[in-house]
């Protein structure tokens, strides 16, 4: 047994009392110590993702055999996401303490620390019951992040992200108890095995069961009708906050992947198809919602959190095909659209701390205005799906694999005219910020337009406040060269995530065969 | 006895939707309990309802006992939904204080007073 998939959960888990009780009143030392651990964890992530390569390994919390005890599974694509969330942590950590977003409240780090162990145990686990105790980890670490700082907009958002939350926990809940009183199970490779055997007569709670789950994670994801939440919180809360939020919608997508693969996926005669049917037409909706929203948005905060939920929307038509190309083109387009969304919202927290809020109106050009021009610029087409980012061979990986008759229109269609109006909205907002900034004077700042003052206040960035988002973009860009490569590792992941009997087998030893 | 069960889980949800849908911060916590109630008690019933049995199997020869893993599984889905609500409850207070109101929607019309523009996002 490899005691080390436990690491990138335990590890967290105890830094984070220690950041919030031992070093709270000590600012220098908890940001060394969280940085250290999430050092740390990043190392041990690229130790699991390349140890992950072969079958699904399997860690028995207490050594209870596989179906009685909760087992944490790491596969390949429970590697892949924890490796992505650590890499996006440590970024956002950097950009955080360089900025001194981590000083303008308390237990930030701690929360921090909290919200990565609910989010890797999220991806690692076995079970289902358990899934639910991470998210709640990691969601209520995310209420105290969304919060930090306070203000009063941003007190409302968050109030409105923990009820809309807490309504989902529920649904969450109900879900698993219907699961359990037809199967009498809850973990995910027993459900499988189980469910194998239930017929299409006799599967009504089973995909009432499906259907409330798929719900519950469509709220975490993001995906029309329960997409509300998202823009008013990414606008609001602190923006390397945000940033991490990248992650958070994934997690929800990661569910359905693997929820819908696994426990209800092809092969089981009660659910057949019937997750596709539903996520097709809600993705193409989002789409369509985070277009709009790009284009309408006044506020640049809420342009990228529109913009993220138009990625969501192209995530998750790729996911909801369920077909191995497609699965495999969606987990690109996973990582792209986490690091493209992650670069412009630290980028707008460096440009809006330089101008007097984010509203995106013209305000004379501030320091280092051609810099800040050329970042958003580049993010911008990481974000939009242009080439030569990474942006741009996720979508087309996307459209190349979605070309059954019924569904190529409308997925072809929706991700290219979403892509179209999303750089519009784009174009329009960088030269409002930094092209017609430099038409204007600081002198003219008294005109009717331009209220704010120009920052005299805000310093050049230095090299290490720009670290954060040149890294961001450079990953963009890494990932554009070796896309090669991370495409053959994808293809394996996705042979593995449709390649059920091997994980069942996997956790539950030889009895997974009978 | 399931009809008992099934109808006060029935209500108990149908409050708490009906509160939360107010859209005020008391109303909407009282809902959020409320429906932590009912997904609890519709949890401890997924173990199949049962009158005086042990949880546990017993050696003396008594064949019958009652599912033990739903018990554990609402033990966990009360303490968590009580920390949520205690978090909620803060959330809500700190909200009130600041802004003055305690509608859960965000007050959109006020934000774009500041552009003079009007309509909203």
């Amino acid at each position: 047994m490899n005691h080390w998939i436990i690491a990138p959960v335990i590890l967290p888990a105890l830094l984070a009392p220690v950041l919030g009780f031992v070093m709270r009143h000590d600012m220098p030392l908890a940001r060394t110590a969280s940085i250290a651990g999430t050092i740390a964890l990043m190392a041990i992530a690229l130790g699991l993702f390349v140890t992950a390569a072969g079958d699904p390994q399997v860690y028995y919390l207490g050594d209870w055999p596989a179906p009685f005890g909760i087992v944490l599974v790491l596969d390949r694509l429970s590697a892949l996401m924890v490796l992505v969330t650590t890499i996006l942590a440590l970024l956002v950590l950097i950009h955080a303490v360089t900025t001194g977003w981590d000083a303008r409240g308390r237990h930030f780090h701690a929360l921090f620390q909290f919200q990565l162990m609910g989010i890797t145990g999220a991806f690692l686990t076995g079970d289902i019951f358990n899934l639910f105790v991470f998210f709640e980890i990691l969601l209520i670490a995310s209420y105290g992040l969304m919060v930090h700082s306070g203000g009063r907009d941003r007190m409302r958002a968050g109030l409105q992200y923990v009820v809309i939350n807490l309504a989902g926990s529920t649904l969450f809940l109900f879900a698993l108890g219907v699961l359990y009183s037809t199967t009498g199970t809850l973990n995910m490779a027993d459900l499988a095995l189980r469910l194998q055997d239930i017929p299409v007569e006799e599967g009504a709670l089973i995909r009432v069961a499906a259907m409330l789950l798929m719900i519950v994670f469509a709220l975490k994801a993001a995906l029309f009708p329960v997409q509300f939440w998202l823009p008013a919180t990414y606008a609001n809360a602190p923006a390397p906050v945000a940033a991490l939020f990248a992650i958070m919608t994934k997690v929800g997508a990661y569910a359905i992947l693997r929820i819908h693969t696994l426990i209800f996926g092809p092969g089981i005669a009660a659910t057949d198809g019937m997750a596709g049917t539903w996520l097709f037409p809600a993705a193409i909706v989002t789409i369509a919602v985070g277009a709009i929203g790009v284009l309408g948005a006044r506020h640049l905060m809420a342009l990228i959190a529109f913009s993220v939920l138009g990625s969501m929307g192209t995530l998750m038509v790729a996911i909801s095909a369920f077909s191995p190309a497609a699965t495999t083109a969606a987990l690109y387009y996973l990582v792209h659209s986490t690091f493209a969304a992650a670069a412009l919202f630290l980028l707008a927290d460096l440009v809006t701390a330089r101008r007097a809020g984010d509203r995106l109106v013209a305000v004379p050009a501030t320091s280092q205005n051609g810099l800040f021009a050329a970042l958003f610029f580049a993010a911008a087409i990481g974000m939009a799906g242009m080439p030569p980012l990474s942006g741009f061979i996720g979508k087309l990986m996307v459209l190349d694999a979605l070309r059954e008759p019924g569904t190529m229109a409308w997925a072809w269609s929706a991700v290219l005219i979403g892509s179209l109006v999303t750089i519009v909205g784009f174009a329009r907002a960088g030269s409002t910020l930094f092209w017609k900034s430099t038409a204007l004077l600081p002198a003219a700042s008294g005109g009717p337009v331009v209220q704010a003052e120009p920052t005299a206040a805000a310093r050049p960035a230095g090299v290490a406040g720009l670290a954060s988002v040149m890294t961001t973009i450079a990953l963009l860009a890494l990932l554009t060269i070796f896309a090669g490569p991370l495409v053959g590792y994808l293809d394996g992941t996705t042979a593995q995530i449709f390649d059920r009997d091997g994980y069942v087998t996997s956790v539950l030893g030889t009895e997974g065969e009978t | 006895m399931e009809f008992v069960v099934a109808s006060s889980v029935g209500a108990l949800t149908a409050a708490g939707i009906y509160l939360i849908l107010r859209l005020r911060a008391f109303s909407t916590i009282l809902g959020l309990a409320l429906l932590s109630y009912a997904v609890n008690v519709f949890l401890f019933a997924s173990g199949r309802l049962a009158i005086d049995l042990p949880p546990i199997l017993s050696p003396y020869g008594e064949a019958s006992y009652t599912d033990p893993l739903p018990q554990a599984l609402v033990l966990t889905a009360i303490v968590i939904s009580f920390g949520m609500t205690a978090v909620l409850v803060m959330v809500a207070l700190a909200s009130y204080l600041e802004s003055d109101d305690d509608r859960i929607d965000l007050p959109q019309a006020e934000k774009d007073e500041e552009t003079g523009r009007g309509a909203t996002q």
